[in-house]
């Protein structure tokens, strides 16, 4: 009678106190579930430019269809309206007026901001080449722009400056916007203000671009209602993926339930054995998902969207007691029974789905550290929810329909094919034992896939999409780059000067395409002061210069403004950071740089050489040794984070394998008999082998998704082969039937459930889905199938 | 014979010398040019060849006195030198657009180019003609006052250019010695 008062009352409680903890939770969408918690320096780099580098706040943009012109148009109007909005730090889409509008500042500062000054360009003999190659470009109609500028800047610096600062490659130009090599798109990339892990802000920034374009659209003549956007990059594809998991996640959800409801509904045939039977999992889940808020701070989605289907295991619970509980007569009565009876062994196949759910807890993913403790807290609620507080709520007269003439079926028919089959079946299984572990030797090599990319929801279509779009902008793809570390910003704009000093006669030799460099934008102060101090006095130019115009067609009476700029230059103070936050530049420079907790980071990206060949790393590492560069390394950005996911991996691995380790401990502590373990096991492992050769056979890489399925074969199984064992020591005779048909119950729900998962568009369900349907429905017919024949020994030693 | 008034007889010798250079498809001369700039104490002068094909590909390869390849090719300018290559979208740079606009839509004989960017003014006779070529946009009539193109037939003889400030440059042509 205590109980009766308690439970109901604790369980309410909690329940409540869950559900306040659910509502207040903080809701995280991004992927970084699957960037690591404890990374290495390098790897922290690699994460936070995954996470929030300047290429994670790209957004590509491609207009296509229609004709050339109208895209040409679209592409004007489209980024003329982003550029008034603060949502985007820049715009550019080829258009020459975004540079011009920063000419003012780049002149004001050209002294200490050209490449080209030094002291010697001051001399007699430097000017006198540097005003000859201005005067020659005048020739040119292109020089012919800078005429009005000669007076001031005869050496050219302003052009100077133009020229390095796009010595990236650009993309082609046509109709004055970019355009793909085969002229079929317009191009523009827009750089968000927030940063690509603020999945919401990308939303809301891809929506503005989409309603620039149609207004832009819209306020043009028809022949422009032909044109399409497109867009792509990290931020368009984290938004993509997040609402296809979700609308996955939800669809897939609603529809296993439905199908677990139906099947539930066909069996009771009772309406409140329907709704008793949901609460150990909807208070699982929200038990569940209140402890990752309690324990993470905040729920990732991904948790959410695969959570309920991890404890859906937690429906079996109340399949089990009803089932196994009906013939008793007298609802009380039956309960006790079965607690006394059948809990311990639900107790233990708990215990076991906890070891095996412990191994995702060290792991180095968040996302699978929150999916364990989910599925431990939400398995042990809905547990101790159908043990306490569902015989309670039993109402007076319940009953389901008797489930014993589908037990006593199934019972037969194992029985005879036990019979009949005898040493052939247990050749059979040893045979598909062998057989499957032969087949994972041979995969062996490729059994896992390594590379980050297999667990993005975004398809093969989208993703080469995306690489035709980067290969049309050039340099945008940050695959190679150096990266110099240091502890301010001066020591590392100074780093990345020496670092292009190392890199130039790579480029030279093509080695290299190219590369960028944040002191491009912003030389270092010390080379700034270098250039300053490099300028002659005024008296020192003025004769300098009449020595240099000597033979020249101008006389350096008409150069007075060069000198009054040098002169004013020369008592200037430096260009700062802040100074460059004002221009439409500080987008191409703040993209350049990291700034962590205490590190500053300067990145150098790498373009390939025109020759189309990748660039040799280790080339351009001995060039920085050689050149001395402090604090830089290269790095190849793929394969860094695919080794930091394969180190993950591996690490899942091991600590799976553990947990088993762990799983088989816990039984023999439990069973007190190595053959009864061995017997649980047996199904279990073989199951899992199974399907993990079958995946391999198939052409399916595994990856950790796979292994999270993996485990939950050995969740579910163990109950079913604890049952078995349990039937046959106790020697029950007359409840084995219902036992069975609870399994099979049990089974089909969640062979139905996962079942569904794999017709799911994301791979990640694809994976969980193909792994665990069979897998759940291999280890119960394996469990079955390998249950010690009720000798007249074990009926003794249960009697 | 002002352009204003240009018509009847005027009209079909223009029409005439456009029809004339039209049916050329490949051209190569020499030319040598001078600029006459007001911040310059004496012209500039630079020599080379220019080199046409039908119907937009203009080449001038300057030769003195520093080597210089200029390619006006479907409405992109790549400038070539000893150390690198520059591409201009002539769309970007509208104000370099009369400078080489004027000579390849001459050449080309194509008048609705020419009209869609200069009021035309025509002068003289199929022998000996004088073309005036006006821009008709009012920023471009910040870089370029006007272009005068002297020919005779279907040759070219001078290219006068003349900018707002007084600035001006003279090209002029003759044809190549047979390489």
């Amino acid at each position: 009678m205590m109980a009766r008062a308690w439970a109901p009352l604790l369980w309410l409680g909690c329940v409540a106190f869950a559900a306040i903890i659910v509502a207040r939770a903080r809701y995280i969408t991004d992927l970084s579930v699957f960037l690591p918690v404890n990374p290495t320096p390098v790897q922290q780099l690699l994460v936070d430019q995954l996470r929030d580098g300047p290429a994670s706040r790209l957004i590509l943009i491609a207009i296509v269809q229609g004709d050339a012109a109208a895209r040409a148009r679209a592409s004007v109007a489209l980024a003329n309206r982003l550029r008034k909005d603060p949502q985007f730090s820049s715009v550019n889409n080829g258009a020459p007026d975004a540079l011009q509008s920063d000419r003012e500042f780049l002149f004001k500062h050209r002294y200490l901001l050209s490449e080209s000054v030094t002291a010697e360009r001051f001399s007699a003999p430097g000017l006198h080449a540097a005003i000859s190659e201005t005067i020659e470009n005048l020739a040119s109609p292109a020089g012919l722009l800078f005429k009005s500028l000669l007076p001031r800047d005869p050496t050219g610096e302003l052009l100077n400056i133009i020229e390095q600062l796009s010595r990236s490659a650009a993309p082609e130009t046509k109709d004055g916007v970019w355009v793909s090599a085969d002229g079929s798109r317009c191009l523009a990339v827009a750089q968000t203000t927030a940063s690509g892990s603020d999945s919401d802000a990308q939303a809301r920034a891809i929506d503005a671009i989409r309603a620039a374009f149609a207004s832009a659209v819209r306020a043009a003549p028809p022949a422009m209602s032909a044109v399409q956007l497109k867009l792509s990059g990290p931020g368009v594809f984290a938004v993509a993926a997040r609402a296809k998991i979700e609308r996955a996640a939800v669809r897939l959800s609603i529809a296993s339930g439905m199908l677990v409801v139906t099947l539930l509904l066909v069996v009771y045939r009772s309406l409140p054995a329907l709704v008793l039977g949901l609460l150990p999992v909807a208070s699982g889940a929200l038990i569940g998902i209140a402890a990752v808020a309690l324990g993470f701070g905040a729920v990732h989605g991904v948790t959410l969207g695969f959570g309920a289907t991890l404890i859906g295991e937690s429906v079996d619970y109340s399949i089990y007691f009803f089932i196994q509980s009906h013939r008793r007569r007298g609802t009380q009565a039956a309960a006790r029974t079965w607690q006394q009876l059948w809990w311990p062994t639900i107790r233990l196949g708990l215990l076991t789905s906890v070891c095996g759910f412990a191994s995702l807890l060290p792991s180095g993913f968040p996302g699978l550290k929150q999916l364990g403790v989910y599925s431990i807290c939400g398995l042990i609620a809905a547990a101790l929810v159908t043990r306490y507080v569902l015989p309670v709520l039993l109402p007076a007269g319940f009953a389901i329909r008797d489930l014993t003439p589908l037990g006593e079926g199934i019972a037969g028919a194992l029985r005879r094919s036990r019979r009949s089959g005898g040493r052939a079946l247990t050749l059979l299984l040893v045979g598909l034992m062998a057989l499957s572990l032969a087949a994972l030797y041979l995969y062996r090599h490729t059994l896992w896939n390594r590379e980050l990319a297999v667990l993005s929801p975004i398809s093969i279509e989208e993703q080469n999409f995306d690489a035709k779009l980067r290969a049309d902008l050039g340099a945008a793809d940050v695959r190679d780059l150096v990266i110099v570390s240091g502890p301010d910003l001066e020591s590392i704009l100074r780093s990345a000067e020496q670092a292009a000093h190392a890199l130039q006669p790579l480029v030279d030799a093509e080695v290299i395409g190219g590369f960028e460099s944040p002191a491009r934008y912003l030389p270092s102060l010390a080379t700034q002061e270098a250039r300053r101090g490099g300028l002659p006095s005024d008296a020192e130019l003025r004769d300098n210069l009449r020595q240099a115009t000597m033979g020249l067609p101008i006389r350096s009476g008409r150069l007075l403004p060069f000198l009054e700029d040098v002169e004013a230059t020369r008592h200037a103070a430096l260009v700062t950071a802040r100074d460059l936050a004002g221009t439409s530049l500080n987008a191409g420079f703040e993209a350049l740089i990291l700034h962590q907790k205490d590190r500053w980071n300067a990145l150098l990206p790498l373009q390939n050489p025109a020759s189309g060949r990748e660039i040799d790393l280790a080339r351009v590492a001995a060039a920085l040794e050689v050149g001395q560069v402090h604090g830089a390394q290269a790095l190849d950005l793929k394969l860094e984070s695919d080794a930091l996911y394969a180190g993950y991996l591996k690490e899942a691995i091991r600590f799976s394998l553990a947990g088993f380790l762990a799983l088989s401990a816990l039984l023999l502590i439990a069973l007190r008999s190595a053959l009864r373990v061995a017997r649980v096991l047996a199904p279990l492992v073989l199951s899992v082998c199974l399907v993990a050769a079958g995946l391999a056979v198939s052409g399916v890489q595994l990856t950790i998704l796979h292994l999270v399925g993996l485990l939950l074969i050995v969740a579910v199984g163990s109950n079913y082969a604890l049952f078995f064992d349990r039937q046959a020591s106790s020697g029950d005779r007359g409840s084995e039937a219902l036992t069975l048909a609870s399994l099979i119950i049990a089974n089909a729900g969640t062979v139905m459930g996962f079942g569904l998962l794999s017709f799911s568009q994301v791979p990640v369900l694809v994976a969980l889905g193909t792994t665990v349907a069979p897998g759940a429905f291999l280890a119960l017919l394996f469990a079955a199938l390998l249950s010690p024949r009720r000798s007249s020994r074990a009926a003794k030693a249960g009697a | 014979m002002s352009g204003a008034a240009l018509g009847g007889a005027v009209t079909s010798q223009l029409d005439e010398v456009l029809g004339l250079l039209a049916m050329r498809q490949h051209g190569r001369v020499e030319f040598i040019e001078q600029q006459f700039l007001a911040i310059l104490d004496h012209p500039i002068e630079s020599s080379g060849e220019l080199r046409y094909d039908a119907p937009d590909r203009l080449e001038k390869r300057t030769l003195k006195p520093r080597a210089e390849t200029l390619v006006l090719d479907r409405g992109v300018l790549t400038v070539e030198r000893a150390h690198g290559r520059r591409v201009i979208d002539l769309h970007a740079y509208q104000q370099i657009q009369p400078f080489v606009e004027s000579i390849r839509a001459t050449l080309a004989g194509d008048r609705s180019s020419l009209e869609r960017l200069f009021r035309l003014e025509f002068n003289g006779s199929l022998s000996r003609w004088t073309m005036t070529l006006v821009p008709l946009d009012s920023k471009l009539k910040h870089y370029v006052a006007q272009v005068r193109i002297d020919g005779a037939r279907d040759q070219l003889l001078k290219v006068e250019i003349r900018q707002p400030d007084g600035d001006r440059s003279l090209m002029t042509l003759r044809p190549a010695a047979t390489p």
